[in-house]
């Protein structure tokens, strides 16, 4: 799990070019929108696309993409569970 | 703004000796001024060539928070969006590898790196963006013209923002009653062959 949620902050920072940050300042419990990373909604959509593309997730249901989105820890635990790929 | 250079108001303010790529010059501008604008980095090519140079001028400039609201926005270029929507058609390609990404599709329209500068500046005033085969003083003189004689600007930002896979290069220019140099299309080629 642990590789898990590093490759995650990795693919985040990179995917969503957030050049200001790097792993190290990226709690697992940190609010990855709001006042938490600042992600936006174009961000969020970005994020559907990068669990689709890398581990066969598809989000259909925006109201669940909000509850997975909270953070490293939560978003991890849901790719652990329902990964494909 | 062109090849490793920047000049503003005939002074000469960046130039970088190696052969950057224009991401990695991009990057050292903004750097460089210690702006701080996180959205800098999600921005597409053209957009960050046009906001790196509508913010070196603006800067330059004495302008209120007021007259900024009002100020006409008329840009141009060649090549539209073609860089990023290439870049968009790739991720687009293959049945088999179809992930569009609406970071990149977002800036599948020359306008949006105006947009950027509208954004930072709460530029409220008309704004407009044409293609042209070559850079076109005349028009950007005749359109800013037609903009203040119709009372829907005082100020007119113009110029042309123009980056394809062979290269970049960006030239604005402010259009104000408080200007010292006449605004014709002469001084608009002089401005832009000295750039």
């Amino acid at each position: 799990m642990d590789a898990l949620k590093q490759e995650l902050k990795e693919n985040i920072i990179e995917q969503l070019n957030l050049e200001e940050f790097t792993v190290k300042d990226i709690d697992n419990d940190d609010a990855l929108f709001g006042d938490g990373l600042g992600l936006d909604s174009i961000d969020a959509l970005e994020l559907i696309v990068m669990l689709d593309k890398d581990y066969g997730i598809k989000l259909t249901d925006p109201e669940k993409s909000k509850e997975i989105f909270q953070s490293i820890n939560v978003l991890a635990e849901y790719i652990t569970e329902h990964r494909t790929k | 703004m062109q090849n490793g250079t920047v000049v503003c108001n005939g002074k000469e303010i960046v130039s970088v000796e190696n052969e950057q790529t224009f991401s990695a010059f991009a990057k050292q501008v903004y750097k460089d001024q210690h702006w701080e604008y996180p959205k800098f980095f999600k921005m597409d090519r053209l957009s960050k060539l046009t906001f790196l140079t509508a913010e070196l001028l603006i800067n330059s400039v004495t302008i209120s928070s007021e007259e900024k609201e009002s100020l006409a926005v008329v840009f141009s270029n060649k090549s539209a969006s073609l860089d990023t929507d290439r870049k968009y058609q790739d991720s687009i390609n293959s049945i088999e590898n179809f992930y569009p990404s609406p970071a990149v599709f977002v800036y599948t329209l020359p306008n949006i790196g105006m947009g950027e500068v509208c954004i930072r500046h709460k530029i409220q005033g008309e704004n407009a963006f044409f293609v042209f085969d070559d850079f076109n003083p005349l028009f950007l003189k005749q359109y800013a013209e037609s903009l203040t004689q119709n009372n829907k600007a005082r100020q007119v930002l113009c110029g042309w923002t123009e980056i394809d896979e062979k290269g970049y290069n960006s030239f604005l220019y402010l259009a104000s009653p408080n200007g010292t140099l006449p605004h014709t299309e002469e001084t608009i080629i002089k401005l832009y062959t000295q750039s």
